[in-house]
């Protein structure tokens, strides 16, 4: 059982895990303060203004380190969710089936989220 | 004392031959409390699984912010369409209850890394920090509402 669930977990190290969470928690919380306070700021923004703070360099790198950290972020954080509920004590024989398939499509999600993402904000 | 010293023997003897009579009729008046809806969950409980739903939504929630990202720097047609759509009442209330899970799940995670660095982690600590949690994600939520809505 460990085996299944620990190839599944994103660094294949609780330890290394852990702290990942955290130091990408801090990158996405640096992230949302920032917006937070240029939207408080800027509450008749327009698209010109929105294309062009996006479009700096300085911007750019943000949001890559934003949305890189948002999918090792959800990674981890699913992982400890699925590898907790979804186990043989609380459903059954199946379960291990069923947690695999979920934590795979859960990849895959996070996968295609981040792709998206990095189109989105550097092609500006 | 000899009868002390023989019910003492007598039970090394039931120990080592298998015979848990006593003990069985022990075990089986014991109380059993397996019925989740009579546990009372503690305050830390509720703030640890709230923190896990939000983020669940907000994986979900993800794909939502990432299309309004995506129309929002797309073209100013499409910019003044997002504009546009947020001054439904739906749409505003979709929002708020996304940036609701978003400013739960970030303030419960910063009570994780406070006590990663040993702060509140006795069980008066650990319950302190769960009610500052709810306390100030409450506040903090409405202060979101008041931004949408006013």
């Amino acid at each position: 059982m460990g085996v299944i669930t620990n190839i599944t977990s994103f660094s294949r190290n609780g330890l290394s895990d852990w702290l990942l969470q955290r130091v990408t928690a801090v990158i996405i919380t640096v992230y949302i303060c920032f917006l937070t306070f240029y939207f408080l700021t800027q509450p008749n923004l327009d698209y010109a203004q929105w294309r062009d703070l996006n479009g700096l360099l300085s911007m750019k790198v943000l949001n890559v380190l934003t949305v890189i950290s948002i999918a090792i972020h959800s990674w981890i954080g699913l992982w400890g969710v699925l590898t907790d509920y979804i186990t043989v004590r609380l459903l059954g024989p199946k379960a291990t089936f069923l947690r695999v398939l979920l934590q795979v499509s859960m990849i895959m999600v996070t996968l295609i989220y981040l792709i998206w993402a990095l189109d989105i904000v550097w092609g500006i | 004392m000899l009868t002390e010293l023989t019910n003492f023997l007598a039970c090394i003897l039931d120990f080592q031959t298998g015979n848990f009579k006593v003990q069985i009729i022990v075990n089986k008046k014991r109380p059993v409390n397996l019925d989740i809806g009579t546990i009372h969950l503690p305050i830390t409980a509720y703030v640890s699984i709230l923190h896990r739903i939000s983020g669940v939504i907000l994986f979900a929630v993800i794909a939502l912010f990432l299309w309004m990202l995506d129309a929002s720097l797309s073209s100013e047609e499409s910019f003044n369409s997002i504009k546009e759509c947020m001054t439904s009442l739906i749409s505003q209330t979709i929002i708020w209850l996304s940036l609701a899970a978003l400013v739960y799940h970030l303030v419960a995670g910063l009570r994780h890394i406070v006590m990663d660095f040993g702060f509140g982690e006795t069980l008066k600590g650990g319950q302190l920090g769960a009610k500052i949690v709810l306390t100030l994600s409450v506040l903090l939520i409405i202060l979101v509402g008041v931004w949408i809505w006013a």
